[in-house]
């Protein structure tokens, strides 16, 4: 079987020069594409309950995702990761901007129409706990898509369960056991397992091994790249832990704010990262290296992530930037490409090439 | 905070409209639209006894033949301003609030009610404070020694408290309580308080613990499943760490936290109680808005049944914005809403 | 390391510590057989994933466990004070004034119907005679001490009118307000955003410089320990399984679960592995311990130690310089397996 990830291996250890996600994986048409996309909930007040503002969860947010790769959506709390998620998958409906999935548009396609747009577009959650209904059986869960889908399998659902079990590394003859017999690590598989049922282009994974054992997130990291690799999966993984999306991504957008800042492929971004909000965060995450804690030269912010309900004016990060200059209060730094594949939202980009530099400012 | 007041007492008030409307409803309208006529209605007005004409005047005079929202009109005009009768033989005033004026008793409904809802207010009241205090007290000390002897003899006990009618438990107390060992107050004996609290207490003691002990079995597993979920938060654990004594964690920590749905339940209990505690007060011959109603149904007195009726919803309403109210003393996160 | 000696061995000193919980299904060894010292001003930091004990640890050492339904056996000196003889009132005085915690979830750690102020307050008064104004003014001096601006005026909000990142620093203002000699922080920072991790790691680094206490930090984050830690211990199904310095447990590791855990951690500070190293099938349940060794169904060096891996629970043997390690395999062996195959794979791929 031949995958962009075996054509373009993720070849950004020691000595190899080639990004990963360019080359194959970027040739063609994007799987799913992302333009402008907004979210923004209502927030009321007063008697009349009068909408007083919005919570701008998602704001105008801008990404491809080529087949066959894997897009990281990186960020704190309350910077919108979640939301795209869902937005993408349709869970919420769009404020603004659009979604379009291999060349659909599908951002208001009524529920109707995306029923089989599901087949190919799938979700995985954090909780395993509480993501699996207790009352079904795995089979019942794993079997679930192809019921409700009404697709016809050769040898009946139970085979085609089993395979998909044996597939994410769950014993198969476990078909008939509840989801409180399992351990989170297994009941993440069950969570993967339904996810494959119906054999998807795309998967969207929130979080999915933040609420695991560490010896068990490295298990689940495995696989999803093993499934990748074998089933030709393309995936956009949302999560906080910097290190697992630098592991299981080609390329990562970074978001604050209801806003991506900076989007590349993994070595640029993690190797030089342009953004100061970027910079900051990979200089925030705690090494396991007692010996690296004296030297390390680290960028530490001040407060807390601003309120998305009141987010700072222009650009957003600058009420806790240090490189912050007036023009940082006036006006909104546009999403530039400064490098190859490299874009970032800023006046003032770190690791930028010089005469790019200028004229983004 | 303000607007959560304010949106409140706003949400009382058309609910109290509501409440008029469909009152006013059920006791004019709906008779009429089960085929009675508007003599046949002021038969009831005018007693069993009236010939025809007297009907047919008195339907005039009460303008029962005006259009329903011109009575209605008439009837909320009473309420806030009072309103006048005219029984034929004199002109009989209602003074606000005119809860409706009883043509066989030939006097306003509302200074009756008045009266009424002092001997209900006080047997509510006394019941209340036992059935909390006792209700809670058992929840916690169940809660906290879940499964052993004390939680599940208390436990059967509300068991039987929630199942075993007031009439009963009512019934074998006085028999055995006051006729056998003369310890309390017989059926039909209240003093009102500004007489003598001493022998208001002393008449009510029995009717208050009967009361309560139907209440408290619902409060004491109330908040013995809300003890159970709170004494389990990482809070009460923080409360310990802190070296705090363990009651201080109890009471301050874990039942202040359960505290918001028993709040919720006492209210509305209590302000359904103030409406007239029917079997009760049959039971214990008290002259309460409950035993009001009884009688006022069975000498099919109609202005009476429909001034107890209002007046009980009055005070599910109130009690309802009170707990709203209190919700917001409990619980701070509410006064951001 | 000095266990064995006496009882001034150490500020704090566990010894041969276990807290067992009969249930319907059986014993739970939650913990079995820990000991430790700690000095005023070190850092302990105390490694495992869920069911290892080590939150069990933390609460029994602080006493929580007394009067319940726990078996506890063993020592626990503070400051020359046995604390699982003593009486649960005794044990309770010493909460919050000689030895305090820190909770992973602020907000729920939090009660939500106080203000901030207040609980600092009621964790102040209750071991110092001050009036309510001078515990006041205290309280607003201690969240001023851990970096919450304008503390005069935030001392009235309600916990969830601060931020997750504030409501931690309240919450550890909380546990210093009585100027404690041992320090226990649960996962302190788990619920929080990296950026504001950092900030927290940073305060707590800060702060026991400058009160001087003893802290334990349990964390299942690696990257964490290594940040504070002096020494380290892991755990695993209740027991301690290597423990020694920092340098000890990340540069010189001996366990095959310590490797484990180092393989199954993605590092932002080396080059990307093509693959991951877990560990083979997950965490065994206390009320379940697996014969002999606990960790022996998923060690891949299992069959090197002849079947006494699932017969025979290996002593917790010194292995250089107050480095302890609990496994049957022999020290040489371990260390060759470090060197030749663990470490390159962890380097490079």
């Amino acid at each position: 079987m031949t995958t962009p990830k075996d054509t373009a291996p993720v070849s950004d250890a020691p000595g190899s020069a080639a990004a990963p996600g360019e080359g194959a994986a970027r040739q063609g048409e994007p799987l799913l594409s992302v333009r402008d996309l907004q979210k923004h909930f209502p927030v009321t007040k007063g008697l009349l309950q009068r909408q007083v503002g919005a919570v701008k969860a998602v704001d105008g947010v801008t990404f491809d995702v080529y087949p066959g790769e894997t897009l990281g959506l990186v960020g704190e709390s309350g910077c919108g990761k979640t939301t795209t998620g869902r937005l993408i998958t349709r869970l919420l409906e769009p404020t603004g901007g659009s979604v379009a999935f291999e060349g659909r548009d599908i951002t208001h396609m009524s529920q109707g129409h995306l029923r089989p747009l599901r087949r190919d577009m799938q979700m995985i959650f954090q909780d395993p706990y509480s993501s699996l209904n207790p009352r079904h059986t795995v089979g019942t869960i794993v079997g679930a898509p192809f019921r409700i889908q009404g697709i016809e399998t050769e040898h009946g659902v139970k085979k085609a369960v089993q395979e998909i079990l044996a597939l994410v590394g769950l014993n198969p003859e476990h078909y008939n056991r509840y989801p409180h017999e399992f351990s989170g690590g297994q009941r993440q598989r069950i969570g993967i397992a339904r996810t494959l049922a119906l054999k998807p282009k795309l998967i969207i994974a929130d979080e999915p091994v933040s609420a695991l054992d560490v010896s068990i997130q490295a298990q689940v990291v495995n696989l999803l790249e093993d499934l990748q690799n074998e089933l030709n999966l393309t995936y956009v993984v949302i999560a906080h832990d910097l290190s697992v999306v630098r592991h299981i991504s080609d390329r990562v957008a970074v978001m604050y704010l209801g806003k991506v800042v900076e989007i590349a492929d993994r070595k640029s971004l993690y190797g030089a990262p342009m953004h100061p909000y970027t910079n900051a965060l990979l200089s925030a995450v705690p090494i396991p290296d007692p010996k690296g804690r004296a030297g390390r030269d680290r960028i530490r912010l001040t407060g807390d992530v601003p309120s998305p309900l009141n987010p700072p004016p222009a650009c957003r990060f600058h009420t806790r930037c240090w490189k912050a200059q007036e023009v940082c209060k006036q006006q909104e730094p546009p999403l530039v490409e400064l490098a190859t594949g490299h874009k970032v939202a800023c006046h003032f980009p770190e690791n930028a090439p010089a005469q790019k530099a200028d004229a983004a400012v | 905070m303000t607007t959560y007041i304010i949106r409140r007492l706003i949400g009382a008030v058309i609910m109290l409209l509501i409440v008029s409307m469909v009152t006013f409803a059920i006791f004019f309208l709906v008779p009429r639209l089960a085929g009675a006529t508007p003599e046949s209605l002021a038969s009831r007005y005018a007693g069993r006894t009236a010939t025809a004409e007297t009907q047919k005047l008195i339907a005039d005079r009460l303008g029962f033949n005006d259009p329903l929202v011109v009575q209605y009109g008439r009837f909320v005009k009473g309420l806030v301003a009072g309103s006048e009768f005219d029984t034929g033989a004199s002109i009989e005033q209602c003074p606000a609030p005119c809860f409706g004026y009883s043509y066989i008793t030939q006097q306003p409904v509302w200074p009756d009610l008045v009266d009424r809802s002092r001997v209900t207010l006080s047997l509510a009241v006394g019941a209340a404070a036992i059935w909390v205090f006792a209700g809670v007290a058992a929840g916690v000390v169940s809660a906290l020694r879940r499964g052993s002897f004390f939680d599940r003899a208390a436990m059967g006990i509300a068991l039987a408290g929630v199942s075993l009618p007031v009439f009963f438990t009512g019934m074998i107390s006085l028999v055995f309580f006051s006729y056998s060992l003369g310890l309390t107050a017989p059926g039909g004996t209240y003093v009102d308080f500004t007489v003598n609290p001493a022998q208001w207490a002393y008449s009510l003691i029995l009717p208050w613990i009967t009361l309560a002990f139907l209440f408290a079995a619902g409060y004491a597993r109330l908040t013995r499943a809300g003890m159970l979920e709170t004494m389990n938060e990482d809070y009460v654990r923080t409360a310990r760490a802190k070296g705090l004594p363990e009651r201080t964690v109890v009471v301050k920590h874990g039942l202040r936290g359960a505290l918001t749905p028993i709040v919720t339940i006492f209210g509305l209990d209590f302000g359904l109680l103030l409406g007239g505690a029917v079997l009760t007060e049959s039971t214990f011959s008290l002259n309460g808005l409950g035993k009001y109603a009884i009688d006022a149904i069975t000498n099919n007195d109609l202005p009476k049944v429909m001034g107890v009726t209002l007046l009980a919803a009055v005070f599910v309403v109130v009690a309802n914005l009170i707990v709203d109210l209190l919700y917001a003393v409990v619980d701070p996160r509410v006064r951001l809403s | 390391m000095s266990v064995g000696n006496g009882g001034s061995a150490g500020h704090l000193a566990v010894r041969d510590l276990s807290i067992h919980f009969p249930t319907d299904d059986g014993l739970v060894r939650a913990v079995d057989g820990l000991s430790f010292t700690l000095e005023r001003g070190k850092t302990l930091g105390i490694v495992g994933e869920s069911g290892s004990g080590k939150s069990v640890t933390s609460l029994g050492i602080l006493g929580l466990h007394k009067g319940g339904h726990a078996r506890i056996s063993g020592e626990i000196w503070l400051d020359g004070e046995e604390l699982v003889s003593a009486s649960a009132d005794a044990v309770r005085k010493l909460r919050g004034k000689k030895m305090a915690m820190i909770f992973q979830d602020p907000l729920s750690a939090m009660h939500p119907y106080y203000t901030v102020g207040h609980q600092i307050v009621e964790a102040y008064r209750i071991h110092n005679q001050v009036s309510k104004a001078a515990a006041r003014r205290h309280a607003i001096d201690m969240l001023g001490r851990v970096g919450i601006p304008e503390p005069a005026q935030r001392v009235d909000n309600y916990p969830h009118e601060f931020s997750g990142g504030m409501r931690q620093r309240a919450m550890i203002a909380m546990a210093l307000s009585c100027d404690p000699e041992l320090l226990i922080a649960d996962e302190p920072t788990t619920a929080l955003d990296v950026t504001v991790q950092a900030q927290i790691l940073d305060l707590m680094r800060d702060l026991q410089r400058e009160f001087d206490s003893a802290l334990i930090i349990i964390t299942h984050d690696l990257g964490v320990v290594a940040e504070l830690s002096d020494d380290i211990l892991v755990m695993y199904g209740g027991k301690c399984i290597e423990y020694g310095t920092a340098d000890d447990v990340f540069y010189r590791p001996e366990h095959p679960y310590t490797w484990g855990l180092l393989g199954s951690m993605p590092r932002l500070d080396r080059a990307p592995t093509e693959r991951l190293l877990p560990i083979k099938g997950s965490p065994p349940s206390l009320i379940n311990v697996p014969p002999g060794c606990a960790f022996h169904p998923r060690c891949p060096y299992e069959e090197r130690t002849e079947g006494r891996a699932s017969t025979e629970v290996p002593g917790l043997l010194e292995t250089e310089g107050g480095h302890l390690v609990r496994c049957h395999l022999p020290r040489e062996e371990r260390r060759a397996i470090w060197e030749n195959d663990v470490k390159p794979m962890l380097e490079t791929t």
